[in-house]
C-alpha cells in the first residue's frame, strides 16, 4: 500500500464519516437527556430531499442546507409532542417516526430522483491540505465536512464544560431531582430532541447535497440506525463518537482498500460490511450488561410526566 | 396549556379499540388535505386510492393475495411485541425465506412430487425462523439490542439476497437479468380459482392466524410471553425463563416471516427477483400495532394495509401520484395510532389555563 492510497483512504474515511457524525451527536445529546429516538434515519432521509429540493429549485445549497435543518426539527418535534407530551412509548414513537420520515421522503422527492446536481465541491486549504498522509483528510473538504469538525468542537464543550451540559445530564440521570431541583424537566428534553432532529436533517443534506449530489429514495441505507449503535459504541461519551463515525466510515469503504490493493470481491458482499461490523461492535460492547447500564443515561427511554 | 390530560386510573377498553378507528379517520383527514394542496380533487383521490382497486372481483383477490405476506409477517410480530421484543427483522426474515425456498426450488425444477412444494416451503420457514433465532441468539447470549440487530439484519438480507440473484442463483438461460430460473409447477402454490391470482398459501395464513390466537389466548407459553411484556422482573420471579422466551418468540416471527416470504416466491412470482417484497416486513410494524397485537384486529388492518398497496399502485397509473403514498399513509397511520392512544390511559380535559402556568412560573423561579 503506497502512500497516495493511504492518503485517500483516509480521505475518503473523514467524508464517509461525517454523516453518521453529525447524527450521532444529535441522537448523544437527545440521549443524554434521557430520550431514545429512534426517528433519526427518518428525520434524515426527510432533511436529505428537502435539502435537495430546495437547493435544486433555488440554486442555493446553503438555503437547502437550512430548510433540510428545519425538516429535521420538524419531523423531531412531531415525535416530541406524541413521545414527550403524550407520554407514548418511546421506542414505537421513533420506530413510526423512521416510517413516517421514509414515506414522506419517498413521497416527496418522487419527481427528483435522478435529477443532476452540482453539490458542495471540496476546499483545499493551501500549505495545510499538502500534509503528507493527514492534509487531505483535515484539509482538502468540503464545507459541510468543516462544520462537522466545528459542530464536534461545539457539542464537547458544552456536554463538558457548561452548565447546559449539566442540565442536560441531570435530566437524564435523574429527572425526579432534576425538576425537584427546579429545572424544566420536559422543556429540556424537547430542546435536546430538537437539536437531535436539527443534527439529523443536516446530516441528510450533506447525504445528498455534498457526499452524492441527488436524491435517491432511502439514500441514507441504514446510517440512521448505524448511528444509533456508534451511541451505544461510544458508550455515551463524546470523543468516542468521533472515533467510531470515522471507524464505521473505514468500514463503509473497504471496497476502496480491497481496489487498491487489488482483491476483487463481490460490491454486494462488500456492502454488507458495514451492517455486519455494527453487529460485531454490539456484541462486543453489550456482553457485560451491568458496564453498559453504568454508561447509559439512567433514565433513558423511560416516560416521565411531572407531578405523577 | 388549554387542554390538559387527567389519568383514567386504568385503562378504557372502548379507546383501546376507538384508537385505531381514529388513526385511520385521521389519515383520511390528512391526506385529503396533502392532496388538496397539491392540486387533486381529495374525494377523487381516495376513491383512486380505496374504493377502485375493490370495484371487481380481481381487485378483491388481489387484495388477497397482497394481505397474505403482510397478515403473516405481522401475525409473527404480534408474538414478538407482546413478549416486548422489538423485532423490526420481518423485512429481512422474510427475504431470506424467499432465498432460501428459492434456492432450493431451482434445485428441483424437475421434481414432479408434491413433495417439490413441501421441501420449497419449509426451507423457507426455517432460514426464516434460523435469521429471526440470529437475532434471539444475539441478545440472549450478548446481551445485544434486538432493535439494532434485527434491522442490522434486514440490510445484510437484502444484500445476500441480491449477491445470489446476482451470481449463484441466477438464470444461465435468462439474458443476465437478475433473476432465477422460474419454477418447476410442482414446487409452486396452486392457484385455487381461475379468474385471480389467489393461491394456497391462504390456507397457510389461515393455520398460522388460529395457531397464534391459540398461542397468545389459550396457552400458558402464550401467557408466559405476555407476562415477560408486562414486566420482566416479574416473569423472573415466577420462573419464567426469559431467554428461552426470547428464542421463542422471535423463531416464531421468524418463521412465519420466512413463509411469507418462500409465498411470494412459489406464490404469485414463481421465480426469486430482487425485488421480493416491496417492503411488507416494515408494513407489518404499522400492522400488527395497529391490529392492537391481536390477530384478529391483525387481520382487518393486514387488508386495511394491503388496499393501501393496491390503492398506492392504482393511484400511480390513474393520476401519476407517486406510488410512496403507501408508504405515507402507513407512516401517518401508525404515528396518529400513538398519538390517539395516549386517550387509552388518559382523559382529556379542558382547562382555564390559569392557575397550571402560574404554579409552573412560580416552580421556574424557585429554579433561578
Amino acid at each position: 500500500m503506497d502512500i497516495d492510497l493511504l492518503t485517500n483512504i483516509f480521505y475518503a474515511m473523514v467524508r464517509t464519516g461525517t454523516p453518521l457524525l453529525l447524527v450521532a451527536l444529535g441522537e448523544l445529546v437527545c440521549e443524554k437527556s434521557g430520550v431514545l429516538n429512534l426517528g433519526q434515519e427518518g428525520m434524515m432521509l426527510f432533511g436529505a430531499v428537502i435539502g435537495f429540493i430546495v437547493a435544486f429549485s433555488t440554486g442555493s445549497l446553503w438555503l437547502g442546507v437550512l430548510l433540510a435543518i428545519a425538516a429535521g426539527m420538524l419531523l423531531s418535534l412531531l415525535f416530541a409532542i406524541v413521545a414527550l407530551g403524550f407520554n407514548a412509548n418511546q421506542v414505537a414513537t421513533g420506530l413510526a417516526l423512521t416510517i413516517f420520515g421514509v414515506g414522506l421522503s419517498t413521497f416527496a422527492g418522487a419527481a427528483w430522483v435522478g435529477k443532476p446536481l452540482t453539490g458542495f465541491e471540496p476546499i483545499a486549504l493551501p500549505y495545510l491540505s499538502d500534509i503528507p498522509l493527514i492534509g487531505r483528510m483535515l484539509f482538502a473538504q468540503d464545507l459541510l465536512v468543516y462544520l462537522s469538525f466545528a459542530l464536534f468542537a461545539l457539542v464537547a464543550w458544552v456536554m463538558l464544560k457548561t452548565r447546559i451540559g449539566l442540565i442536560i445530564q441531570a435530566v437524564g440521570e435523574n429527572p425526579d431531582a432534576a425538576s425537584a431541583m427546579g429545572l424544566p424537566v420536559l422543556r429540556v428534553r424537547t430542546l435536546a430532541v430538537m437539536f437531535g432532529g436539527a443534527m439529523a436533517g443536516l446530516a441528510g443534506s450533506y447525504l445528498s447535497l455534498a457526499y452524492t449530489p441527488m436524491w435517491a429514495e432511502n439514500m441514507t441505507a441504514g446510517r440512521g440506525w448505524i448511528a444509533l449503535a456508534l451511541v451505544v459504541f461510544a458508550s455515551w461519551r463524546v470523543f468516542r463518537v468521533l472515533l467510531g463515525a470515522y471507524l464505521f466510515g473505514l468500514a463503509s469503504i473497504v471496497h476502496l482498500v480491497a481496489q487498491g490493493i487489488g482483491i476483487s470481491v463481490s460490491s454486494n458482499l462488500l456492502a454488507m460490511l458495514p451492517y455486519v461490523a455494527t453487529i460485531v461492535v454490539l456484541v462486543l460492547l453489550s456482553r457485560d450488561a451491568i458496564k453498559t447500564r453504568l454508561f447509559a443515561p439512567v433514565s433513558l427511554g423511560k416516560p416521565w410526566q411531572s407531578g405523577h | 396549556m388549554l387542554l390538559s390530560l387527567e389519568p383514567r386510573g386504568q385503562q378504557s377498553r372502548a379507546m383501546l379499540w376507538l384508537s385505531p378507528v381514529l388513526a385511520a379517520v385521521l389519515t383520511l383527514i390528512s391526506g385529503s388535505l396533502l392532496f388538496l394542496a397539491l392540486g387533486h380533487d381529495p374525494l377523487e383521490t381516495l376513491h383512486t386510492l380505496l374504493i377502485a382497486p375493490l370495484s371487481d372481483w380481481y381487485g378483491v383477490s388481489e387484495l388477497l393475495v397482497k394481505a397474505l405476506p403482510i397478515l403473516l409477517c405481522a401475525l409473527g410480530l404480534a408474538v414478538a411485541y407482546q413478549a416486548r421484543i422489538w423485532n423490526i427483522g420481518a423485512e429481512g426474515q422474510l427475504l431470506i425465506g424467499a432465498l432460501a425456498g428459492s434456492a432450493v426450488a431451482v434445485n428441483i425444477i424437475d421434481w414432479e412430487s408434491q413433495w417439490a412444494l413441501a421441501l420449497v416451503i419449509i426451507s423457507g420457514i426455517v432460514a426464516g425462523a434460523a435469521w429471526g433465532g440470529l437475532t434471539a441468539w444475539l441478545r440472549t447470549q450478548f446481551n445485544a439490542n434486538e432493535i439494532l440487530t434485527s434491522i442490522m439484519l434486514n440490510y445484510i438480507a437484502l444484500n445476500l439476497l441480491l449477491f445470489f440473484v446476482h451470481g449463484a442463483l441466477k438464470d444461465p438461460a435468462g439474458y443476465n437479468f437478475p433473476e432465477s430460473a422460474m419454477f418447476g409447477d410442482a414446487s409452486r402454490l396452486p392457484v385455487l380459482s381461475e379468474d385471480g391470482r389467489v393461491h394456497a398459501g391462504l390456507y397457510f395464513a389461515l393455520l398460522a392466524l388460529v395457531a397464534v390466537w391459540v398461542l397468545l389466548h389459550k396457552s400458558f407459553l402464550g401467557f408466559q410471553v405476555k407476562v415477560l411484556g408486562l414486566d420482566r422482573r416479574a416473569a423472573g420471579f415466577v420462573g419464567f425463563r426469559e431467554k428461552r422466551l426470547v428464542w421463542f418468540a422471535l423463531l416464531v416471527s421468524g418463521g412465519l416471516a420466512g413463509l411469507a416470504g418462500v409465498g411470494e416466491v412459489a406464490g404469485p412470482i414463481g421465480q426469486l427477483v430482487p425485488q421480493v417484497s416491496p417492503g411488507y416486513g416494515y408494513a407489518a410494524i404499522t400492522v400488527a400495532f395497529l391490529g392492537r397485537l391481536n390477530p384478529i384486529g391483525i387481520v382487518f388492518s393486514s387488508l386495511l394495509m394491503a388496499l393501501l398497496y393496491l390503492g398506492g399502485e392504482n393511484a400511480q397509473m390513474n393520476m401519476n401520484l407517486p406510488q410512496a403514498i403507501t408508504q405515507l399513509f402507513q407512516g401517518m397511520m401508525l404515528f396518529f395510532l400513538l398519538a390517539c392512544d395516549v386517550l387509552i390511559m388518559y382523559r382529556p380535559r379542558l382547562k382555564a389555563g390559569l392557575f397550571k402556568r402560574s404554579s409552573a412560573a412560580v416552580s421556574n423561579e424557585a429554579a433561578v
